[in-house]
């Protein structure tokens, strides 16, 4: 379990933003194999994400590809897969559609196939998230189909420090890692650790509030949200964790931290049925059953898309109150 | 509106009139989104208003569309009624998809819109559907599927038409080449000058028309469409066109110059110089321009205010529709999430 005060280290306070690309900017530094392909990639990108690094390393390094999602993962898997460090930018999450034979197929296989005989250091971005009423297409949350895919890693950091370790991480795995960014918190700001050497292992959680009565496993932007529900609760005293990587996903944190509070509430902005949620919930029911006293609960979206009216997107994507009603429900 | 006579001089005063108040229709667009009124992304088609004007123009009510993010033009010219496509625009109940689609996922199956498609590359294959139900329905009726130059790099695309070439279908598959794609320019992402010289591999005819000129889009929508009814089966039409605002409204343009785009304002701009064809040939008159301006302003107005007093839709119909038959799922989540606190608050136990 790592803990998310970072206390014994020296840090500065970024933005989710600037965090993901010091660590783009350092893994390609510190890798010459490191490229980025991707829409829009030589003016910054998606969100200005990459902002600059066009700029810093040129064509050959920073890459702008036609609208091609299948031959940018596909020519992804098989850059990594002959000896480079593809970073993809596939944009909105949602576009993952048009290319998930080479997300499913070829990224996640292609290794299994080859029996061994293939590395594929591949890292996909993909924007994720409601919020900015773009509607149905643009605003989904798709991670937890991305990590039910044998042979893929998928990480969607939550804080600043997250989002730097992880996105190093990432890059410098050697398996496909699809790493998602929630498009509403690129602004959320925190300390990050200044050592260029610090990374967040892929696979391990990070308690971001430490507390006794109820668990709150929160992931992206509903962590923000956990935290604000859990400081409003007077009387109940909530532990927030961030999971952080979704797969592989830190069952033993969970799991201690039910052992403790004895009660769950998992806040994930992806579609109830099926997904992150139950994952969760049914690791942790494996590991620490007889330490449950409540049923559990989660907070997602209701099976809907997402829609476009404000007033009808605020309806379906959780939030603080939504966080602290389900903790309610657990005491 | 739509199915404009180009050979009447009525339906050339119609075709520039639909011309106007799409620009106009935009230039509300524009001001409103810049005041916040109207939420999410909008993409604005100005400068290409002569493509969607002569191509919906030559179709007739039955005839369905696809579109893309920049569907505002296409809509109007295909007959949607500029309060209800606003009110769109704005989230509202009165919108043509309740709000819950917006600028870049509106549709109206009354008018064969069958709707905006912000995934690039989808509005083809959508396109070549309509196409397959036209000819298993053996109707008089065919599908025009517009899609942009950038589109043409995405795979499903090609798979789209060369469906509809293989199986003959009617389809019309009209490359609105602006130029960009994004903040891509065009030969940054095609190695070929012209997009229409792709219908070669489909073994379909490939045509390329000037979309700064109504009447030249008409008459070669027209001709396809033609063939298309006659089971001759799909065309490819490239129509070299220009956007005249960004990508989207905010886009700061990084990628090309001012410059660039007031010279295609002030030379290539479809509504002014068709006007001048209309007024040189004795077709139209000043006064009948004004009016005719006048007339697109007002029906803004009235649009603009239709727009903002019409109602929110109710919250709770966001769970509507997502079924014909609904999932209880749904509803158990809902009741759920809502339950505030309590031992079985809806917890079940
Ligand atoms: C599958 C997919 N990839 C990327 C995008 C992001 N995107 C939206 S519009 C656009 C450019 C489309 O260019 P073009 O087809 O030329 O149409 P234009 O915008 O010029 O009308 C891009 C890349 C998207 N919406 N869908």
């Amino acid at each position: 379990m790592s803990s998310g005060a970072l206390s014994d280290q020296e840090t500065e306070t970024v933005s989710i933003r600037d965090a993901i690309r010091d660590g783009i900017r350092e893994e390609m530094l510190a890798d010459d194999r490191v490229f980025i392909m991707g829409q829009d990639e030589e003016d910054g990108g998606s969100f200005e994400v990459t902002a600059g690094l066009h700029d810093e390393f040129g064509f050959d390094r920073v890459r702008n590809t036609p609208i091609s999602e299948a031959a940018q993962v596909g020519a992804g898997v098989g850059a990594a897969a002959t000896g480079m460090r593809p970073l993809v930018n596939l944009s909105f999450s949602d576009f993952i559609g048009v290319c998930f034979d080479q997300v499913m197929n070829q990224a996640g296989k292609t290794r299994y196939m080859f029996g061994g005989a293939s590395e594929v250091p591949l890292t996909v971005r993909a924007i994720e998230g409601a919020g900015l009423n773009a509607a149905a297409q643009h605003s989904g949350t798709v991670h937890s189909l991305v990590a039910h895919l044998p042979g893929i890693k998928a990480v969607a950091p939550g804080t600043p420090a997250a989002a730097k370790g992880l996105m190093k991480s990432a890059i410098r795995s050697d398996d496909p890692v699809v790493y998602f960014e929630n498009k509403t918190i690129y602004e959320r700001r925190g300390p990050v650790p200044t050592d260029e050497d610090f990374t967040v292992p892929i696979g391990e959680a990070s308690v971001e509030r430490a507390g006794e009565d109820v668990t709150v496993v929160a992931t992206q932007r509903l962590l923000g949200e956990a935290n604000a529900a859990a400081r409003d609760l007077e009387d109940v005293s909530v532990e927030v964790i961030d999971p952080r990587s979704l797969y592989p996903l830190d069952t033993d944190t969970l799991a201690e931290s039910l052992k403790k509070t004895g009660r769950l509430v998992v806040a994930d902005e992806s579609p109830l049925s099926y997904g992150l949620h139950a994952e969760i919930v049914t690791r942790v029911v494996e590991d620490a059953f007889w330490h449950l006293d409540a049923p559990v609960q989660r907070v997602g979206v209701p099976d809907t898309p997402i829609p476009f009216s404000p007033s009808q997107e605020d309806e379906v994507v959780p939030d603080a109150d939504d966080v602290g009603r389900a903790i309610q429900r657990t005491i | 509106m739509p199915e404009i006579d180009i050979g009447s001089p009525d339906g050339r005063r119609e075709a520039l009139r639909t011309m106007l108040l799409v620009r106009e229709f935009e230039n509300r667009v524009r001001d409103r989104f810049a005041d916040n009124e109207i939420p999410g992304f909008v993409h604005l088609s100005q400068g290409q208003e002569a493509v969607a004007a002569g191509a919906c123009g030559a179709l007739a009510d039955d005839d369905y569309i696809t579109s893309t993010h920049r569907a505002h033009g296409h809509s109007l010219a295909k007959g949607l009624e500029p309060d209800r496509l606003l009110a769109e625009l704005y989230g509202k109940e009165a919108g043509y998809c309740g709000g819950r689609g917006g600028s870049m996922h509106v549709s109206d199956l009354e008018r064969g819109m069958l709707g905006a498609q912000p995934i690039v590359g989808a509005s083809v294959p959508l396109g070549t559907g309509a196409g397959i139900t036209a000819q298993l329905e053996d109707a008089d009726w065919c599908a025009v599927a517009f899609c942009g130059d950038g589109s043409v790099a995405a795979g499903q695309v090609h798979e789209g038409i060369n469906l509809a070439a293989t199986w003959e279908l009617p389809v019309v598959y009209v490359i609105e080449n602006n130029q960009y794609s994004e903040g891509m320019v065009f030969d940054e992402q095609h190695n070929v000058e012209d997009l229409a010289d792709m219908a070669a591999s489909y073994g379909i005819p490939g045509e390329i028309v000037d979309g700064q000129d109504v009447e030249a889009v008409h008459e070669t929508v027209s001709a396809a469409r033609e063939r298309a009814l006659a089971g001759e089966g799909p065309t490819l039409v490239e129509a070299k066109t220009y956007r005249y605002r960004g990508h989207f409204e905010g886009d700061e343009e990084p990628y090309r110059s001012q410059e660039e785009v007031e010279e295609w304002i002030a030379e290539r701009d479809p509504i002014e110089n068709y006007a001048e064809v209309l007024a040189e040939r004795g077709e139209l008159s000043i006064d009948e321009l004004e009016a005719m301006r006048a007339d697109v302003e007002a029906t803004m107005d009235a649009a603009v205010q239709f727009a903002r007093d019409a109602d929110e839709p109710a919250p709770e119909d966001a769970y509507d529709d997502v079924f014909v038959d609904p999932a209880p799922d749904v509803e158990r989540f809902r009741e759920r999430m809502e339950t505030d606190g309590g031992q079985d608050g809806g917890a079940g136990r």
